[in-house]
């Protein structure tokens, strides 16, 4: 490894990043265009961003992705964790295996399928479909999302802190809640980010199991690009990507400056 | 007044006939499956007593720990903790704490929080909270230190915050498993100091698990060595060193030399052993053991002497070739080969710095050891 820029490896990196965000860059731009025609291009201007403000669908649908993102998360992490915590410390109950498998089965399960059984449960109890449907059927999918996080993180947990805990006269409810959970917080949290963004950008199960009145964001645009693609769902767009791309930035700078202190408050302490 | 090795302190309710032990572990057997990690184990641990298991990994030791922690149950057996039995009891109401092996600091609380942990569960009012956790603070010298995380901390640091915490509660008993065994060699010796210290000023009895022979011997008052979860021997540190009573308590602790042979016959208290190949060996001790038995002779390789001259006065004394010789600066290991192909081992101080008889690889040499020097093994 020369680690020198060889034409092939400028080729390859030119040639993978335009892969990856052309599309994305053009769609950004485009949102900026002057002109009502999409792919042509009349001047700058931020016109679009100040409609989309105005358009009362698209600002609703958002309402309504934020609120199911948020509820659908907030349970899916408790489930997920409950999951999570079940499988790495009761490891000999009867069917674990077969308990593990099928928290994790909806990770590869194609969308289609969960959208429509989801669809024929909703329908076999008699639920009108509509907000609650919805948020339901995101619970249910991100939670294994949250379990596979939360899992990872109690797999290399030393549980010599909560026995230690329990030594030094901790219930195992105040265990929990005074040291487990503390210990475990920021894996709790990227489970919770991760099942946010899954419900946020998800499109195909949410059409199977919405009903009137509770359009997300993504079904919105999804049914308005049918009409022909406007700059306003285009500003739409550069908007949460610009939400997603700050999120990813601010939670990995965290990470990397808490490391970093770590490292450093680390080698302080070795030498005493 | 004649003794096994140096006295450290005026402690041995041992010896005292009506003394009740605080802590009695009777008949207790440990299964996990098929697995048997504690084998009809039975135990008498004092009040104020450094009380060590000793054992290689396996043995049993650390889940004897456990079970006095309350983290497992005995499968059968009981636990008693000064007359009241443990069985049933979860280790957040049992009145002893634990110094893990990891420390098992919480991560997310400072030194001051890891401390005032145990205290706030009981419901101690702050201000006394406070007072305590400074206390203990200044008893491992971390005052400084109070508001730091343990990541930011040294190992020996870390050390000294677990062991604060698990004495601020000021449990009846402490029972801490290899305390030093993540430690440097020279801080480990600093702290084995400061742990008797500490045991001693507190009053505390101290439950030690160890696999470090020499951890042991310096700070218990009683060692109990552990074998495939059984007790094989239960003693102040000079008679497990100078009356090992089996061939693998002798080994387990320290250098030996084991002559195997019959018992020849009786002489008063002591006997003659025949050693395969001709020579006898006249020991001291072993009357007890009948005529014919296979017993071993074992002894100290401090305790043998080795010479380029024949010694006068013939008994216990065998003829050989110098094999092997380590020099380590205060003393010389001899490795001897005798006769009937057995090395054994001796070792000579150097008190002076200029030996009269110097001995090299491969010269002749008579090994000698008084008859009182060993001990006649029959297990």
């Amino acid at each position: 490894m020369s680690g020198s820029w060889t034409r092939f490896n400028i080729t390859s990196i030119v040639l993978g990043f335009a892969f990856l965000y052309l599309p994305i860059v053009l769609l950004v731009v485009f949102s900026f265009n002057e002109s009502k025609l999409v792919t042509v291009w009349g001047g700058f201007s931020t016109k679009w961003y100040g409609s989309l403000f105005n358009n009362k669908g698209l600002m609703d649908a958002a309402w309504v992705t934020i609120r199911v993102g948020v509820i659908s998360a907030t349970f899916a992490t408790i489930l997920g964790t409950m999951g999570a915590l079940a499988l790495t410390r009761y490891t000999r109950f009867r069917g674990r295996v077969l308990f593990s498998g099928m928290v994790f089965a909806p990770l590869v399960m194609p969308e289609v399928i969960t959208g429509l059984s989801l669809l024929l449960l909703f329908v076999a109890v008699g639920l009108d479909r509509g907000f609650m449907t919805v948020t339901l059927a995101h619970i249910t999918f991100t939670m294994c999302f949250v379990a596979v996080v939360v899992q990872s993180r109690l797999m290399t947990f030393d549980r010599s802190i909560e026995e230690a805990a329990m030594d030094l006269g901790a219930t195992p409810v105040r265990t929990f809640f005074q040291v487990t959970l503390p210990v475990i917080a920021p894996a709790i949290v990227s489970g919770w980010m991760l099942a946010f963004t899954l419900s946020l950008d998800d499109l195909v199960i949410a059409s199977f199991t919405s009903g009137p009145g509770a359009t997300t964001l993504p079904m919105k645009i999804y049914s308005q690009v049918r009409l022909g693609v406007t700059p306003e769902i285009n500003a739409a767009c550069t908007l949460l990507i610009g939400i997603v791309a700050l999120g990813v930035i601010a939670a990995s700078l965290v990470n990397k400056r808490r490391e970093v202190q770590r490292v450093r408050d680390e080698q302080a302490a070795q030498r005493g | 007044m004649k003794s096994l090795g140096s006295i450290r302190r005026e402690f041995s309710p041992w010896t005292d006939p009506d003394a009740k032990p605080y802590i009695v572990v009777d008949k207790v057997t440990k299964r996990f499956g098929d697995f048997t990690a504690v084998n009809n184990l039975s135990l008498g641990i004092y009040e104020r007593e450094f009380f060590a298991l000793l054992g290689a990994s396996g043995c049993g030791k650390s889940t004897l720990l456990r079970m006095l922690a309350g983290f497992d149950e005995p499968t059968s057996g009981r636990i008693l903790l000064d007359g009241q039995d443990l069985r049933g009891i979860p280790p957040y109401k049992r009145p002893v704490n634990m110094m893990f092996q990891s420390y098992a600091l919480f991560p997310h609380m400072t030194v001051e929080q890891n401390i005032a942990f145990g205290l706030k569960q009981e419901g101690m009012p702050k201000p006394e909270i406070e007072a305590r956790v400074a206390d203990m603070l200044k008893l491992v010298k971390l005052t400084q230190f109070a508001k730091r995380k343990p990541h930011q901390l040294s190992g020996g640091q870390r050390q000294r915050v677990a062991l604060a915490r698990s004495v601020a509660k000021r449990p009846k008993v402490l029972l801490l498993d290899e305390p030093l065994g993540a430690l440097d060699k020279k801080l480990r010796e600093e702290t084995q100091f400061e742990l008797m210290d500490l045991q001693q000023n507190l009053g505390l009895t101290f439950v030690i698990v160890t696999h470090d022979q020499e951890e042991a011997m310096t700070m218990a008052d009683r060692i109990a060595i552990l074998d495939k979860g059984e007790v094989m021997q239960v003693a102040t540190p000079p008679e497990i060193y100078e009356a090992p009573r089996s061939r693998y308590v002798a080994s387990f602790v320290g250098n030996i030399n084991m002559f195997e042979g019959k018992v020849g016959e009786k002489r008063g208290d002591g006997l003659a052993i025949a050693l395969p190949g001709g020579p006898t060996i006249l020991s001291e001790t072993g009357g007890e053991v009948p005529v014919g038995s296979d017993v071993a002779f074992a002894i100290r390789p401090e305790k043998i002497a080795v010479s380029s001259r024949q010694p006068a006065g013939g008994a216990n004394v065998l003829e050989g070739e110098v094999y092997d010789l380590a020099y380590l600066g205060d003393m010389t290991v001899y490795h001897v080969k005798l006769a009937g192909g057995q090395v054994v081992k001796a070792s000579a101080l150097n008190a002076s710095r200029i030996s009269e008889d110097p001995l090299s690889w491969n010269d002749k040499a008579w090994i000698s050891f008084r008859p009182d020097a060993g001990v006649v093994l029959t297990r």
